[in-house]
């Protein structure tokens, strides 16, 4: 493939982003910045118990505050919307809360006011009753018959037929579980020379955005509805918000702008309802924007327990793998349940092992709702099987990295969902690892009460799909062009990518290029910006689309140069011909409109192919449209009497399929290395009775410039993926999945301790350290 | 009410506000200057961050009324209309910016170090900017672009600030 693109002019260029100019002189266009004629604001009072009944609510001291305008309580949304549940795989969380509440910080009411300095103060004057329930929140105990049920019965949405048999379900708190079998995993177990058995835990984790949620709504007559908002998914929103309603898409339009940040807290629904349903029932735009705490109460990822067992040869071969995941879902599902079955299925990892057994269960508990962040589940697998791949290779006295080699699944080889693996360059990742690390190197270990480690661990995911992205390329009358697609860009450099791939088609300058912010009044339909799909997906999508509009200026060219088709391409902002022609775009479009005048308008869709698993196996011929695999080794110091761990090198690989714009890559790989850097030693959310301990970023820590390590590296392999864009695969995530057990692999190495939960905390590798030397510190 | 003038990069601009309206409330609502973002609104990310008096500034932090005969810079009096400063230039020529929600504090923090100490080591920069956070670049490349000037700079006389 790479031979086949042999003139290739702007794709593999490091070109900054189109909008970059904007974004270093502040005026870059968010949602955050806008402001509506007359609008109110929008401030909710939240539920202060993880689950009970509400009784009653009282809203008239809020009333009574001058200046507020009204306050919103279910009662009056299902005046609006008498069935006001949401969600993207089950129709489970309502607008506000009605009857129950199953979280704390659930919304219960909103208060409007023009100031919202007064909305804030009379949404803590309004007064809820409740009568309290029995609540859950580790995902085991909630998934156990007995425990507390937050949903009286299941409500899976239809949009996926795979949920429809969970419908009416009652008394669980199990929304979904998934399997995959492949042979016998018994059976593998009592052949195998050693079984190998652990338990991990990853803890909650918040995306921390910095352009908090917000959303406005403004009514336009009594036809339509515009909901402006900082999200991934405007076409989930138009088509979801048209469903609540009652209403045909086309009376909604959703638009957003450059998104300060996403990481999948943005996406399906999550203030769109509220400020669509205020709007409509005080008759003016309203705006509701969280405050940082907020987002705590919002969406989380999963927290998950991951039970591995695993059977091998005395001579280090994976031969049996069982792998039991459950995953905190939280009191909604939001896209739980597809965390669960998407990133379940891949639970055995990137290894070729003859026999498998994953069983995946996504749980309702009543914490905050969990959803997709940043790999979409992989991480939380990946920490358990590459700690234990570390602990069988030790155990067995064989080198870890070539114990992932004796064992690692390459193309051509068989997944354990049955699909033939494509792409997945196993072999290219851990070369360029091992080469970054200098593996085979000495290695200085550190003295006195500094100690050193490294380690290293490899991921995988399977590219989510079915999915669908459609774009259209447009011609001006004066020759320019503009994409209109979906994808929103949160910064992850989908812009210019795009406008990269369609420069190529078109024979232009990536700058020339224009793209069309993502408004569902003008821009075609895309699933949403999520999973590093839209490199892919969407890149087919421009590339079909520029494509049919460049046949379209070739057909007029050829007629108006009276020469064959088969002579004419675009090239150097023309069209030319063999022979020399040359004819502008906007030579073209007086061609044929006679003026500067007319559109043209190119068209392209993708949907990659795909095979539904089988409901009992999980075998499926063609489970994904494309995998990603991305490695991570880490040098680290262990501080023996603090249990401080010093990251000193980290550095990450991925199989790309083939950089667009390797700049935009390979920041991609180390901005992802630092956000699971901070998952890894510091970032937990801690609760109480539901209640978040460190819901502000001046208690829960995010990664600062002083947690840097000295050494960051991205790097990336490249073979060209036979249906990507110019064989290009998604990056985005890629570079989240191994850096944590590459950490706590580098802390074993340093000072033989094993940490089966998520985050190395000094007090957590303290612990460890103090109970290996029989000197365990005392409980608090 | 209270009656604020502040002289914001370099024009003296007056407003009537609420004597809780913070410095970053004044300038976004007031005087329609959006480019110091509100994220967190305690100081603890650093998005809102401007220059008042020479000296960088958590703008939430700060009352309106403390600002009043203050000189306070913002991202939007940065570059001129015809030339970008030099740190706006180097952080668009290295991607240094992603959703660059973070971006107009990180530059203000940057020139804030660069009109102090303009021939910082790494270690400077990292401490000067550890008070603005970003999700989304890894730093890396904004170390990079305030070295490429400081570096840049000090084959140059030292500029005077703005």
């Amino acid at each position: 493939m790479a031979d086949s693109h042999p003139t290739l002019r702007e794709i593999g260029r490091s070109l900054p982003r189109l909008e970059s100019r904007a974004k270093v002189n502040g005026s870059v266009e968010y949602i955050h910045n806008l402001r509506l004629p007359g609008m109110l604001h929008g401030k909710i009072h939240r539920s202060a118990i993880a689950h009970g009944r509400i009784v009653r609510i009282d809203a008239g001291a809020a009333l009574a505050v001058e200046g507020v305008h009204a306050v919103v309580t279910a009662e009056d949304v299902l005046g609006i919307c008498p069935n006001p549940y949401y969600g993207p795989a089950f129709h489970d969380q309502p607008i506000l809360a009605l009857g129950k509440v199953r979280h704390v910080g659930e919304p219960v009411a909103i208060v409007l006011a023009a100031d919202p300095h007064i909305a804030e103060e009379a949404a803590d004057l309004v007064s809820v009753e409740y009568e309290p329930l029995e609540a859950v929140f580790d995902e085991v105990a909630a998934a156990a018959p007995g425990a507390p049920v937050s949903h009286d019965e299941l409500r899976p949405a239809g949009t996926f037929t795979d949920l429809k048999h969970l419908a009416g379900r009652k008394g669980t708190n199990v929304a979904l579980e998934t399997r995959v079998r492949r042979g016998d995993a018994d059976a593998g177990f009592a052949r195998a020379d050693r079984v190998f058995e652990h338990t991990f835990r990853t803890g909650k984790v918040m995306h921390a955005a910095f352009e908090p949620m917000v959303s406005l709504a403004e009514l336009h007559g009594a036809d339509g509805l515009t909901i402006h908002t900082a999200s991934q998914s405007p076409s989930f929103v138009r088509s979801e918000i048209g469903r609540l309603l009652g209403w045909p898409e086309n009376r909604v339009r959703v638009r957003t702008a450059f998104l300060g940040g996403g990481f999948g807290a943005k996406l399906y629904i999550k203030l769109e309802a509220m400020v669509a349903v205020c709007a409509l029932l005080v008759r003016r735009p309203v705006r509701i924007a969280l405050t940082m705490d907020e987002q705590f109460y919002t969406i989380t990822k999963h927290g998950a327990t991951v039970r591995i067992k695993t059977g091998v040869t005395s001579d280090g071969r994976m031969t049996s793998r069982k792998v039991e995941t459950y995953w905190n879902g939280g009191a909604y599902a939001d896209i739980g349940p597809r965390v669960t079955q998407k990133s379940g299925f891949t639970a055995a990892g990137p290894y070729d092992i003859e026999s498998v057994a994953l069983d995946n269960y996504a749980v309702y508990t009543n914490d905050p709702p969990a959803g997709a962040l940043r790999g979409f589940g992989i991480s939380q697998l990946v920490w358990a099987y590459e700690r234990q791949a570390d602990l069988i290779a030790r155990a067995l006295g064989i080198d870890p990295l070539e114990f992932r080699r004796r064992n690692a699944l390459r193309s051509g080889g068989t997944h354990a969902t049955g699909t033939t693996v494509y792409g997945m360059e196993v072999d290219a990742v851990l070369d360029r690892l091992a080469e970054r690390m200098a593996w085979h190197r000495p290695f200085d270990r550190g003295a006195g009460t500094i100690r050193r480690g490294r380690g290293l661990a490899i991921g995988v995911k399977a590219c989510v799909s079915p999915t669908t992205s459609t774009a259209a390329v447009h011609v001006h009358g004066d020759g320019s062009c503009a994409i209109h697609c979906s994808t929103v860009d949160m910064g992850q450099a989908s812009d210019t990518t795009l406008a990269q791939m369609a420069a190529e088609v078109l024979g232009l300058p990536t700058t020339a290029i224009r793209l069309i912010r993502p408004d569902t009044d003008v821009t075609p339909y895309d699933m949403a910006t999520l999973g590093s799909r839209s490199t892919f997906h969407m890149g087919n999508a421009v590339v079909r689309a520029a494509e049919d509009v460049r046949d379209q200026l070739l057909r007029i060219a050829a007629a108006a140069l009276r020469v064959d088709l088969a002579e004419l391409e675009c090239r150097d902002q023309a069209i030319v011909s063999r022979g020399g022609a040359r004819l502008t775009f906007g030579d073209a479009m007086r061609a044929r409109f006679a003026m500067q005048a007319g559109t043209l308008v190119g068209v392209g869709s993708y949907t990659p192919h795909y095979t539904k698993p089988d409901g009992e196996t999980g075998q499926s011929p063609d489970i994904t449209p494309f995998w990603m695999l991305g490695g991570a080794g880490a040098e680290i110091a262990v501080d023996c009497e603090t249990g401080r761990i010093e990251v000193t090198k980290l550095v990450n690989v991925a199989d790309v399929g083939r950089a667009i714009n390797p700049a935009s890559v390979e920041r991609q790989l180390t901005s992802a290395a630092i956000m699971q850097l901070g998952f890894t030693l510091f970032e937990e959310m801690v609760f109480s009775d539901g209640q978040v301990l460190n819901a502000s970023l001046a208690d829960y820590k995010i990664p600062g410039l002083l947690d840097l390590p000295r050494d960051l590296t991205g790097s990336f392999v490249e073979v060209p993926h036979r249906d990507g864009p110019f064989g290009a695969k998604g990056v985005g995530e890629t570079g989240v999945f191994s850096p944590a057990p590459a950490i706590a692999n580098a802390l074993y190495d340093a000072v033989g301790i094993t940490i089966f939960e998520m985050p190395l905390t000094p007090e957590r590798v303290l612990r460890a350290l103090r109970e290996s030397e029989n000197r365990p510190l005392e409980k608090d | 009410m209270v009656t604020v003038t502040v002289n914001v990069n370099g024009e003296p601009r007056t407003a009537s506000v609420p004597p809780e309206t913070t410095l970053l409330r004044l300038l976004r609502e007031q005087f329609n200057l959006t480019g110091a973002k509100l994220g967190c609104d305690v100081g603890d990310c650093g998005a809102c961050t401007v220059m008042v008096d020479g000296k960088s500034v958590n703008s939430c932090l700060m009352l309106a009324g403390q600002a009043d005969g203050r000189d306070v810079l913002t991202i939007e009096g940065l570059a001129t209309l015809e030339r970008l400063h030099p740190l706006q230039e180097a952080f668009e020529q290295l991607g240094s910016l992603q959703c660059g929600f973070c971006g107009p504090g990180i530059l203000m923090s940057a020139k804030a170090l660069l009109d102090e100490n303009p021939d910082p080591s790494e270690q400077d920069i990292r401490d000067a900017l550890a008070g603005n956070l970003c999700r989304c670049t890894g730093y890396i490349k904004m170390i990079e672009a305030i070295q490429g000037v400081a570096r840049a700079d000090g084959a140059r006389p030292a500029p005077k600030s703005a």
